[in-house]
């Protein structure tokens, strides 16, 4: 495997491409902070990633940057076939609310960043006789509740997204995953008030590594949360509305 | 209150106050833990404590107050640097001796200092100045740190080692991370050539046999550690196991590897009512009897020899809600085997007997100056919980450490006064004047820097 990986210095990303790392993938790590990459590359160089990890700076919501860092990854891995994207914004309902800068800065990073490079990585991925695409979006965007409606739209944008274009690019080759990790103890959901079935990063990335293996357009991670956003989805809105969460 | 989390990140906001415990659960604090895999300090005027796994056994890992801000390291977790000639490896501090083992033993690495449980951070071990099996011959965890890069109170980032910012060095191992926030440990590991050990036990029926057991396995082998069943007395006082190890050459291994068992975990807190001194009775002598008095060769995986309570998560819920108190002196070479006699004596008169008593030789001690280990005989035992009888008997215990020049280990301890600690403790002075010149306001601080050092709460 040759996997360019967007976001994984840490949580869930981290943990998935430690796995990967331990595999013999060969990795081309891209994100924000150049520091933090070099860190990372060397983290999974000792774990037995294949060849060095070089890395390239992006941010998700520059996508002027996009075309550039996938020619990156391109010359260094020769030509990926594998595409993960865990980078991603996260703020609570009230601090979204309250400041409207932030908020446009979440959505276009969650929905518009995301979906320009998803797209992009497509149709390269295409030209070449096909890969993976597997993006992180949230059982948030499953089903639009009081307590996270902002931050649930951009994933349940990014979520129909996704399914578009798995539907679109199958037969030219590209499978696309859609992750829909439910509550995952890392650096993102510090603070927030743990609840029933929260899951840890190393098992969620074993979930979706089978799910890439496999093929599945939509995984939850961990997997009880596939049962609690179906119960979650079927509720008639009145007792939404009551319900208060 | 700091700003607790990266705000493009998210998981923005205070954290909530949480209970805070140590792995004996006894105290509790309330406190704010900030997890971050990036270890920075956060900005505003809270008093800061790092904390790994949670393994120390007290107050160590507990906030001084409730304006308290727990560093929480468990997520700065990454390999930073390994160099397959010379094993030297550079972490970020709150990676696992799990982790380590998972990562480097296959290649034929081992750490080269282990407590009993893998559950421990680099950080934490460098913190404690943790000690293993080994002690004899090796000595502390410190002793094969190369370098360390510490985050001090004033935000900078500081490089330190036996030979670079030595008295900071000295005063960061064993020091319970109250110098600075560690981020970057580099150490060498041990070269082996199986994950298994060749285990010899063999049954002890006093003290005296215990200890001369002791002294002769010093000379041969790497590993040694004795159990003893803190209920026998008289004649029998002292009776026990010593175990002794060496890891297993690849001929002696034949290839096979040890089987992966999944761990059970203890669900929920047991009645207090089961460590009673009846049951722990039976469990000793079924113990001892597994044994024997013989002496026994065979080869054991790895963690079955170093780790033997991990094989049950959560274990420290056995001992109830009010959980337990965990002591453990070191009693020099030259007060004999007098005071290591009149300490059991003392336990098997209360009966408040011990799950688990560890007897275990030291050799010299290391220049840090908190660190525990000195030059003579370690006691290591459970007493569960009971109010202030178990205090007061640990006090007990204290005075006749102090009064035979020993000392007590911080990461064990929950209720030693200050007083006391002091006379244990000759390069206390020391550690403090480092302190004072890096954290003059100690901005870092502890449940029990405060209990000890006079720290503000």
């Amino acid at each position: 495997m040759k996997a360019v990986l967007v976001g994984a210095t840490r949580g869930m990303g981290r943990a998935l491409a430690r796995l990967l790392a331990e595999r013999g993938a060969a990795i081309f790590l891209l994100g924000r902070d150049a520091a933090e990459l070099a860190a990372s590359a060397r983290d999974l160089e000792a774990r037995g990633a294949h060849g060095p990890v070089r890395t390239a700076v992006l941010d998700l919501g520059a996508p002027g940057g996009f075309a550039p860092a996938l020619d990156a990854a391109d010359g260094a891995l020769g030509r990926f076939d594998t595409v993960v994207v865990t980078g991603g914004l996260f703020a609570r309902q009230a601090e979204l609310a309250a400041d409207f800068l932030r908020l446009e800065r979440l959505l276009h990073v969650n929905f518009t960043g995301t979906v320009v490079f998803c797209q992009m990585v497509a149709e390269r991925l295409a030209t070449r006789g096909g890969g993976t695409i597997c993006v992180f979006s949230s059982v948030a965007g499953d089903r639009p509740r009081r307590s996270n409606y902002l931050y649930g739209a951009s994933k349940a944008g990014l979520s129909a997204f996704l399914d578009g274009l798995g539907q679109a690019c199958a037969e030219r080759g590209v499978r696309v995953v859609c992750v829909r990790p439910g509550f995952v103890k890392t650096e993102m959901t510090a603070g927030l008030p743990v609840p029933p079935f929260a899951g840890e990063p190393e098992t969620v990335a074993r979930t979706v590594l089978a799910a890439m293996e496999a093929g599945r357009p939509v995984v939850y991670a961990p997997g009880a949360w596939r049962w609690v956003m179906l119960v979650i989805r079927a509720m008639p809105r009145f007792l939404i509305r009551r319900l208060r969460f | 209150m700091g700003t607790l989390t990266d705000p493009e990140q998210g998981g923005s906001g205070a954290a909530t106050l949480e209970a805070i415990g140590g792995w004996g659960r006894r105290p509790v604090r309330a406190g704010r833990v900030y997890r971050s895999a990036r270890l920075t300090l956060p900005t505003g005027a809270s008093p800061l404590l790092p904390r790994g796994l949670g393994r120390a056994y007290g107050d160590a890992a507990l906030p001084a107050s409730t304006e308290g801000l727990v560093i929480d390291t468990s997520r700065a977790d990454r390999i930073l640097d390994f160099d397959p000639a010379s094993g030297l490896l550079t972490c970020e501090a709150g990676l696992s001796l799990a982790e380590i083992l998972r990562v480097f033993l296959p290649r034929g690495w081992f750490p080269p200092v282990t407590p009993g449980t893998k559950f421990v951070t680099v950080g934490g071990c460098v913190a404690c100045d943790v000690h293993g099996k080994n002690h004899h011959r090796d000595g502390s965890f410190g002793g094969f740190v190369e370098g360390l890069r510490l985050r001090a109170a004033d935000g900078s980032s500081v490089v330190c080692g036996p030979s670079r910012e030595r008295e900071l060095f000295l005063a960061t191992v064993g020091g319970m991370g109250l110098t600075g926030l560690i981020v970057e440990v580099t150490f060498r590991l041990r070269r082996i050539e199986s994950p298994w050990i060749v285990r010899e036990t063999q049954g002890m029926r006093g003290l005296d046999e215990m200890l001369d057991g002791l002294r002769v396995s010093a000379r041969d082998w790497p590993y040694s550690v004795g159990w003893i069943d803190c209920l026998a007395r008289g004649g029998a006082l002292g009776r026990g196991v010593l175990m002794r190890g060496r890891h297993a050459s690849r001929d002696e291994a034949r290839g096979r590897g040890p089987r992966a068992r999944p761990a059970p975990r203890v669900p929920c807190d047991a009645p207090e009512w089961l460590l009673n001194p009846a049951f722990m009775r039976l469990f000793n002598r079924l113990y001892h009897a597994c044994y024997g008095a013989g002496r026994e060769q065979r080869l054991v995986s790895y963690e079955r020899f170093f780790y033997p309570l991990d094989a049950l998560l959560d274990w420290n819920r056995l001992y109830g809600r009010r959980g337990f108190l965990q002591y453990q002196c070191a009693l020099p070479h030259a007060a004999g085997a007098a005071p290591v006699r009149a300490l059991l004596e003392r336990l098997a008169g209360v009966g408040a007997g011990s799950f688990l008593a560890v007897i275990k030789d030291f050799g010299p001690g290391s220049e840090a100056y908190l660190s525990f280990p000195v030059a003579g005989i370690t006691l290591s035992l459970d007493l569960p919980y009971r109010g202030r009888p178990t205090e007061e008997l640990v006090h007990e215990l204290n005075a006749r450490v102090v009064q035979a020049g020993g000392r007590v280990y911080l990461a064990k301890d929950a209720v030693t006064r200050a007083a006391d600690f002091a006379l244990m403790m000759p390069r206390l002075a020391e550690w403090k004047a480092v302190r004072d010149r890096w954290d003059p306001h100690r901005r870092f601080r502890s449940a029990q820097s405060v209990r000890l050092f006079g720290d503000p709460a």
